[in-house]
C-alpha cells in the first residue's frame, strides 16, 4: 500500500508533466485519490515536480479543501455563512453531529465521513446549503440532515443524495445539481438570447486595437466590485512588453453572499467563454484560464463540455473561425477552498501552483502577471459584458446606467427577504427599490457588496447602487431590524481571520485583535473606551495592510458603530478600583478549577 | 536619466531609478524602521514597519520604488503610532520573554520597542500554544520567538542555495515549517545565513547565547537605525 501511494502519486504528477505550475492539479488529484496529500505524497509530488515536500506543504496546508491528515471518505463541509445562520445552521449542524456521533470538524472511527463547516459556498438564496463533496444539498433542515446522513451511511454516494435537479443548466446531464438559478429579473446584457460565436465574429472583423476602443467607448468597468476600466486594463496588457498574454477569469467569487456568478457560469457559458476569446484576440493572447472556485466543481464537467464544444465550432484552439494564425484556448484551473484566491493576483499565484499569497504591486498584473507575462483578470460578468458590446454596440451598452457607471449589474440578494436570487438590474437603482423587489419586510441593515464594502442603515435606502454612491461586486444582504449589528460584524471578522493569508501583521494579528475588542462589547463588558478603539484600529488595519483582504475587513465593525447606537453592550456598573471590563472571579476560575479550592476573597 | 530625486520628511533625497524607498532612505541617511527587509534578501513587504506615505498613500517602503518628485513622509505622528501598533502585535501574537531570552540587546524586535518607547504593549497577550524544536545539535528552533518574517525563508533559498524553511497554514495559523519533520532532518548547517539573519532569537545557535555580557551587547549600547542615521549626519 506504502508503495501504491507514491506510485500513484507519481502518474498523478506525470499527468501533469511533472510541471510544479500546476501544483494545484495535482494536489487536488492527489487528495481526490488518497482523501489526503500525506507526507509521503509530498515527498513524492516534490521529487517529480523538482520541489522540496515543505514547498509542497506550504500550498497544501493553505487550502481549505486540501489536507494532511486524511479525511474521511465523504467530506460534509456545511455552509457556516451568516444567512445560512439566519436559516437555521444551528439546529441543522446539532443533528447531523448527533446522527453521526461526533463533533463539528471530526471524522467518524470508521474513517467514511467527515463533517465541517465552510465559509459562504454561494448558495445564500437556498440556505442553509452543503457540499457533500462536490454535490450540493440546499434548504436543509435538522430532518433532512438527519436523512441525509443515514443515506449517505447506505451507499456512500453524494451523487445518489440528488433527488431532484434544479431549473435551467442545473438539469443538465453533466451538472444534474439540486441548485436553483433563482433568476428574478432577466436583463438585456446576461440573459437575453445569445448565440455562441456572433459576438467573436463581429470582433475579429476589427482591428484588435478597435475591440479595445470598443469597450473603452461602453465604459465598461470591472464588475467584481473594484470597478476598473475593462479597457484601460486590456489597452496596457496589449501594450507591455513581452512575448506571451495571458487571459484569465476570476470566477472565483467567494465574497460572502454573493452568487450570481454561479448562475451566470450555468446558464452564461458560451457567452463568457466567447468574452475571453475577444479579449484574447484584443490584447494578442493565445491562452485563457478560468479559476473556478472549489466550491463550484460540480460545474466542472459542464463547463469543460462547453470548452470542448467551442473547440469543435471552431471558437476555441487554433486558427479560430478559420483565420490563419488566430489562436486561443482555454484551460479550467479549479481552486481549493481559499476566499483570499479572489484577488486577482493572489489568483494568479493559485494559478502558478502556489499558495494563495497576493503579490506586491507594483508591477500590476498587466505589466507583469501569470508567470511573468502581461495578464488580464476579469471577473466572469466582465467578461459576459464583453460579448454582449461586441453585439450590441458600446452606445447601447453606455445608454444603461448612469454616465459614470454604464450598463447593468448582475445583484446577488439574499438574507432577510422573500424573494432572495439574482436580480440584472440598470445601475442607478436604489436601496430602497431592492428591498420592495424582494419584499423585505423591516430591513433595518444592508450589506451593501458583501462585508468587505459598506454596510447601511435605513438612512442611506435612498442611495444607488453604482461606483460612485453604493459600489458593489454583486452581493447584497438584507437584515431586519431585530439583528444585531455588532454581531453581524463579528461573524464576518471570524470569515477574514479564517481567510486570511497572514501574509502581513495589521491583517494576521490585527483581525484577532479586533475580533476580540468587538466580543468584548457583545458580551456586556465594554466601556466607551473600547468604541474609540475599535475604530482606531479598523482604519489602523485598512490603512497598513497589504492587500484588499485587510484593507476591507474592518468595514462592518466601522458600519456598525456608525449606524447604531452600542450603549447597550456597555457595563452597567463599574467597581472602584477595577478596570472596567475586568471580570475578577471570570480571571481567577482557571486557578481555582487547578487547585480544586475557591479563592474566599473575590 | 538614471538618477531621480524626492522628498523624506521635506528632505531632498536622491536615488536610482528602480531603487526601493528603504534602499534610497537607507543611502541617504534617513532610518526607515523595518524588520521582515534585510540588506539584499529580495523584500517581500511583509511586517508592514516601513510603511511610510508615497504622495499619501501608505507603502511599504521595502517594496515600493522610488519615483522622481515623490513626497514621502516617514516620522509622522500617525506613522509613528501603526509602527508602534506593528512592533506591539508581533508581541502580543508570540511568547516574547526578554528577561531571561539570549537575543536579548541584540533582538531587532526588542530594539525597535527601545526606539519607540514601548515599555509593555497596548494590546492583550494571545498567548498562542507554540513549540520549540531542539533536534538539530547546532541550532535551535523556537516558534514561540518567531515574527514570520520570512527572513530565514529567504535567506535559505537565495543565498543558501537551499530550501530548509517555508511558511505553512494561513491566518493566525500561519507559522514556519522546515523541510522535514524536524530541523535534524533538514540540510540546515550552523553556519548557513538563514540561522544568522534571524531578527529575533527564534533560529539561535546553541552554545553561543551569553558569549557577549548582558550590557555590551549591540543595542545595549547604541538605539537600532543608529549606523543608518549616521550616515546622514556626515
Amino acid at each position: 500500500m506504502k508503495q501504491g501511494t507514491a506510485q500513484v502519486t507519481a502518474e498523478i504528477c506525470k499527468k501533469f508533466g511533472n510541471d510544479r505550475t500546476r501544483l494545484m492539479d495535482i494536489a487536488i488529484a492527489v487528495q481526490d485519490r488518497f482523501g489526503c496529500v500525506s507526507h509521503e505524497a509530498m515527498e513524492e509530488i516534490a521529487r517529480q515536480v523538482r520541489s522540496h515536500r515543505v514547498e509542497v506543504e506550504s500550498l497544501v496546508s493553505f487550502y481549505a479543501f486540501l489536507s494532511v491528515k486524511p479525511q474521511g471518505k465523504v467530506v460534509i463541509r456545511l455552509c457556516s455563512d451568516i444567512v445560512d445562520w439566519m436559516k437555521g445552521y444551528k439546529d441543522v449542524a446539532e443533528a447531523m453531529a448527533r446522527e453521526l456521533g461526533i463533533t463539528m470538524g471530526e471524522t467518524t472511527p470508521d474513517g467514511a465521513i467527515t463533517l465541517t463547516h465552510t465559509p459562504c459556498i454561494g448558495m445564500s438564496d437556498q440556505a442553509p446549503a452543503a457540499l457533500v463533496n462536490s454535490v450540493v444539498v440546499t434548504h436543509l433542515t435538522p430532518e433532512r440532515g438527519r436523512q441525509l446522513v443515514r443515506d449517505l451511511r447506505r451507499h456512500l454516494d453524494p451523487q445518489q443524495l440528488v433527488t431532484m435537479v434544479g431549473d435551467g443548466n442545473n438539469e443538465h446531464p453533466l451538472v444534474r445539481a439540486m441548485v436553483r438559478n433563482n433568476i428574478r429579473m432577466r436583463g438585456p446584457v446576461h440573459f437575453a438570447d445569445f448565440e455562441p460565436g456572433s459576438a467573436l465574429r463581429k470582433a475579429v472583423e476589427m482591428t484588435p486595437a478597435d475591440v479595445i476602443r470598443t469597450i473603452k467607448d461602453s465604459r465598461l468597468r470591472g464588475r467584481g466590485g473594484a470597478g476598473f476600466p475593462a479597457g484601460l486594463k486590456w489597452e496596457m496588457a496589449a501594450n507591455a512588453p513581452g512575448e506571451k498574454r495571458y487571459v484569465l477569469c476570476n470566477a472565483d467569487e467567494g465574497e460572502p453572499g454573493t452568487f450570481k456568478d454561479r448562475v451566470l457560469l450555468t446558464e452564461c457559458a458560451d457567452q463568457l467563454m466567447e468574452g475571453m476569446t475577444i479579449a484574447g484576440y484584443a490584447v494578442g493572447s493565445d491562452t485563457g484560464i478560468i479559476y473556478l472556485r472549489g466550491e463550484y466543481r460540480y460545474l466542472l464537467p459542464y463547463l469543460q463540455s462547453v470548452v470542448e464544444g467551442r473547440r469543435r465550432q471552431g471558437y476555441l484552439g487554433r486558427d479560430i473561425l478559420g483565420r490563419k494564425g488566430l489562436h486561443f484556448d482555454i484551460r479550467i484551473q479549479l481552486g481549493a477552498g481559499a476566499y483570499i484566491c479572489g484577488e486577482e493576483t493572489a489568483l494568479i499565484s493559485s494559478c502558478e501552483g502556489l499558495r494563495g499569497d497576493p503579490k506586491n504591486r507594483p508591477p500590476f498584473p498587466p505589466q507583469e502577471g501569470y508567470l511573468g507575462c502581461p495578464t488580464i483578470v476579469n471577473n466572469v460578468e466582465t467578461l459576459c459584458c464583453v460579448s454582449r458590446i461586441l453585439l450590441e454596440g458600446s452606445d447601447w451598452f453606455a445608454s444603461m446606467g448612469s454616465s459614470r457607471t454604464t450598463g447593468t449589474k448582475v445583484l446577488s440578494i439574499s438574507g432577510d427577504c422573500r424573494k432572495p436570487g439574482v436580480y440584472e438590474v440598470p445601475f442607478g437603482i436604489t436601496a430602497r427599490e431592492l428591498i420592495e423587489m424582494t419584499e423585505a419586510e423591516n430591513a433595518g441593515t444592508m450589506l451593501i457588496g458583501g462585508p468587505c464594502r459598506q454596510m447601511i442603515g435605513p438612512d442611506r435606502l435612498e442611495g444607488r447602487i453604482c461606483y460612485d454612491d453604493l459600489a458593489t461586486g454583486g452581493a447584497i444582504i438584507i437584515f431586519n431590524r431585530a439583528r444585531n449589528r455588532l454581531e453581524i460584524a463579528e461573524h464576518y471578522l471570524d470569515f477574514f481571520i479564517e481567510e486570511s493569508c497572514g501574509y502581513c501583521t495589521p491583517c494576521r494579528v490585527g483581525l484577532t485583535l479586533l475580533k476580540n475588542q468587538v466580543h468584548k462589547v457583545i458580551d456586556g463588558a465594554g466601556e466607551p473606551a473600547d468604541l474609540v478603539e475599535m475604530r482606531d484600529l479598523s482604519n489602523f488595519i485598512i490603512n497598513t495592510s497589504r492587500c484588499g483582504l485587510g484593507q476591507a475587513a474592518p468595514n462592518p465593525v466601522l458600519g456598525a458603530l456608525e449606524i447604531g447606537d452600542l450603549s447597550s453592550g456597555f457595563v452597567a456598573e463599574r467597581k472602584p478600583g477595577l478596570l472596567p471590563g475586568f471580570d475578577l472571579s471570570k480571571a481567577v476560575i482557571d486557578a481555582e478549577l487547578r487547585v480544586g479550592r475557591q479563592s474566599k476573597y473575590v | 536619466m538614471n538618477r531621480v530625486t524626492f522628498t523624506i520628511d521635506g528632505k531632498e533625497v536622491k536615488a536610482i531609478r528602480g531603487q526601493t524607498i528603504l534602499k534610497a532612505a537607507d543611502a541617504a541617511g534617513v532610518f526607515i524602521p523595518r524588520l521582515c527587509a534585510y540588506r539584499d534578501l529580495t523584500p517581500n513587504g511583509s511586517c508592514r514597519v516601513c510603511s511610510v506615505r508615497v504622495n499619501g498613500r501608505i507603502q511599504a517602503a521595502c517594496v515600493q520604488t522610488v519615483a522622481e518628485g515623490a513626497i514621502v513622509e516617514n516620522e509622522t505622528p500617525e506613522l509613528l503610532e501603526y509602527r508602534r501598533n506593528i512592533v506591539d502585535m508581533l508581541f502580543v501574537e508570540g511568547n516574547h520573554f526578554c528577561m531571561f531570552c539570549e537575543k536579548s540587546g541584540f533582538c531587532e524586535l526588542q530594539a525597535l520597542a527601545y526606539r519607540f518607547g514601548i515599555k509593555a504593549p497596548r494590546y492583550p497577550f494571545l498567548y498562542p500554544k507554540r513549540d520549540l524544536d531542539m533536534s538539530h545539535p547546532h541550532v535551535f528552533l523556537d516558534h514561540n520567538r518567531c515574527i514570520l518574517c520570512g527572513r530565514c525563508v529567504r535567506a535559505s533559498q537565495d543565498m543558501d542555495g537551499k530550501n530548509v524553511f517555508q511558511f505553512v497554514e494561513r491566518g493566525g495559523r500561519k507559522r514556519l515549517q522546515v523541510n522535514g519533520d524536524s530541523l535534524s532532518e533538514t540540510d540546515l548547517k550552523a553556519t548557513d545565513e538563514a540561522v544568522s539573519v534571524c531578527p529575533v532569537g527564534a533560529l539561535m545557535k546553541k552554545r553561543v547565547g551569553y558569549e557577549v555580557p548582558v550590557g555590551r551587547r549591540r543595542y545595549d549600547e547604541k538605539p537600532i537605525g543608529d549606523d543608518i542615521e549616521m550616515k546622514g549626519e556626515k
